[in-house]
């Protein structure tokens, strides 16, 4: 039912951004009734309360930005600071970060198999699911007033137009202009936030095209790939800074993820 | 040409200015050297080299560097001695430079080549169609670059048109220094004949470009 609710929420919160119906919309709308975000949800779940790692302990005490074990309303306030680790964190670099300390794990195992496949979603995905599913239909209030914070989003504003590589690519390459799309697909405009609303609000996600849930940290990795760049390593202040310019431009919007996308 | 293409960013620039006081959201900034080095030394700390997505790859050549210092629109002064440069480099070779256009669609077909998980040498497609219309049969074309449908049957298949498509290909920021098109051939992605097999998608009256 929720998903049914997610997927009328979303039609109608691309209305705006792409005046022109896109078939890919009824596609959207179709394909949301039957998501399976909810079985990522409740497998992230019980890894949250999984006792693991050195330490044998579960992750509930892992404090998200609202106090030790509160995940409800977590995701909408991230990316922020966080002084326990003196830097700006998204949920996935904060998950790594309680995984290593409050588990005991090294950064090596932990980040292992990050993302996943259409057989298995990796813990960070369905922790990714759960925590975020726990913000549905809140407002996305990221960190914004911390010096830091707001360096992040000048450093990722910098990433985002700077172009590199072989291929002289920025995220604005395909990012930058308006009405453009690359083969069948509509291209976002990512630093408008007519545009970034609707993606910041449904993110994490699971993608019909490739039978898998994805997060943001694959979504940055798989755009350097495609950009012919190295590969930026998991929750690096390169891949936050891009989430968080993306996300504070994406202030105010309700989130309704975890959702679907092509 | 030349004069066109200054008038034009002319304009641009008059566009931008003109939309500032309407827009409230930042436009494309131009960045300062201090903000180059700060990010060249993030990348280099972040990320890690894999297949053959080596570190070297996040240097800076001079054509990256003066288009992200103009948020690349650059003066004219700047830009051209840099295509000049660009465009001596180009190895043209003799003879005719039109292959086989069948070839050149499956390469304009591909999106692959040059990412850390290609096959150095097996994998390599141009990524044209992502970007450009070519055969108006095909139905799923990018519009980040303009439409190439008919470009040959308007043209025609000179050696002068040749060596201006293969030029573009090769290196397109010889023509336009902060062009969006990749370098294909200077950046290694492509080969002399696989570029040969584009130019005759381009051109060969019988590819399904010029139909």
């Amino acid at each position: 039912m929720r998903a049914v609710i997610c997927g009328a929420l979303l039609a109608l919160g691309l209305a705006p951004a792409f005046a022109q119906k896109s078939p890919y919309e009824e596609y959207q709308r179709m394909t949301a009734a039957n998501a399976p975000v909810e079985l990522y949800e409740l497998a992230g779940e019980e890894m949250w309360k999984k006792r693991q790692g050195p330490k044998n302990v579960s992750l509930e005490q892992c404090d998200l930005g609202q106090g030790p074990g509160v995940v409800k309303g977590a995701y909408a306030g991230l990316p922020r600071y966080f002084r326990d680790a003196d830097r700006v964190m998204d949920l996935e670099a904060r998950l790594l970060h309680c995984m290593m300390t409050l588990q005991g794990r090294s950064r090596d195992e932990a980040t292992k198999r990050v993302f996943g496949n259409e057989d298995q979603a990796s813990e960070m995905e369905a922790l990714s699911a759960y925590v975020a599913g726990q913000s549905h239909g809140m407002p996305m209030r990221p960190g914004k007033d911390h010096p830091r914070e707001r360096a992040a989003y000048q450093l990722g504003q910098k990433l985002f137009f700077h172009r590199a590589g072989p291929w002289d690519f920025s995220c604005a390459s395909c990012h930058g202009d308006e009405g453009k799309r690359i083969r069948m697909s509509d291209l976002p405009v990512l630093y408008k936030p007519q545009h970034v609303q609707p993606l910041m609000a449904t993110w994490p996600a699971y993608r019909v095209s490739t039978s898998k849930i994805v997060t943001l940290q694959w979504r940055m990795n798989d755009c350097y790939r495609q950009m012919r760049m190295p590969e930026p390593m998991f929750g690096s202040d390169t891949t936050v800074a891009l989430i968080t310019f993306m996300t504070q431009t994406a202030e105010g919007v309700p989130y309704r993820g975890p959702a679907i996308k092509r | 040409m030349r004069r066109i293409l200054t008038l034009a960013s002319g304009c641009a620039l008059l566009a931008a200015c003109a939309m500032q006081s309407t827009a409230p959201v930042q436009e494309h900034p131009k960045a300062t050297a201090r903000d180059l080095d700060e990010v060249t030394a993030l990348l280099k700390r972040d990320f890690r080299e894999r297949g053959q997505a080596k570190m070297s790859r996040i240097e800076l050549d001079e054509v990256q560097r003066v288009c992200n210092l103009h948020a690349d629109n650059p003066p004219a002064g700047v830009a051209r001695p840099l295509e000049e440069a660009q465009l001596k480099a180009i190895p043209i070779p003799s003879g005719s430079l039109m292959g086989d256009w069948k070839q050149g669609e499956r390469i304009a077909q591909s999106g692959r080549g040059s990412m850390w998980n290609d096959k150095p040498g097996v994998q390599e497609g141009g990524s044209c169609y992502n970007c450009h219309q070519l055969s108006p049969k095909v139905a799923a074309f990018g519009t980040i670059g303009p439409s190439l449908a008919g470009f040959g049957k308007t043209r025609g298949n000179t050696r002068e048109m040749q060596q201006y498509a293969y030029g573009k290909i090769y290196n397109a920021k010889a023509y336009n220094l902060c062009s969006q098109m990749p370098r294909l051939g200077h950046a290694g992605t492509l080969n002399e004949q696989q570029i040969k097999d584009l130019v005759a998608l381009l051109l060969d009256p019988a590819s399904p470009v010029n139909q």
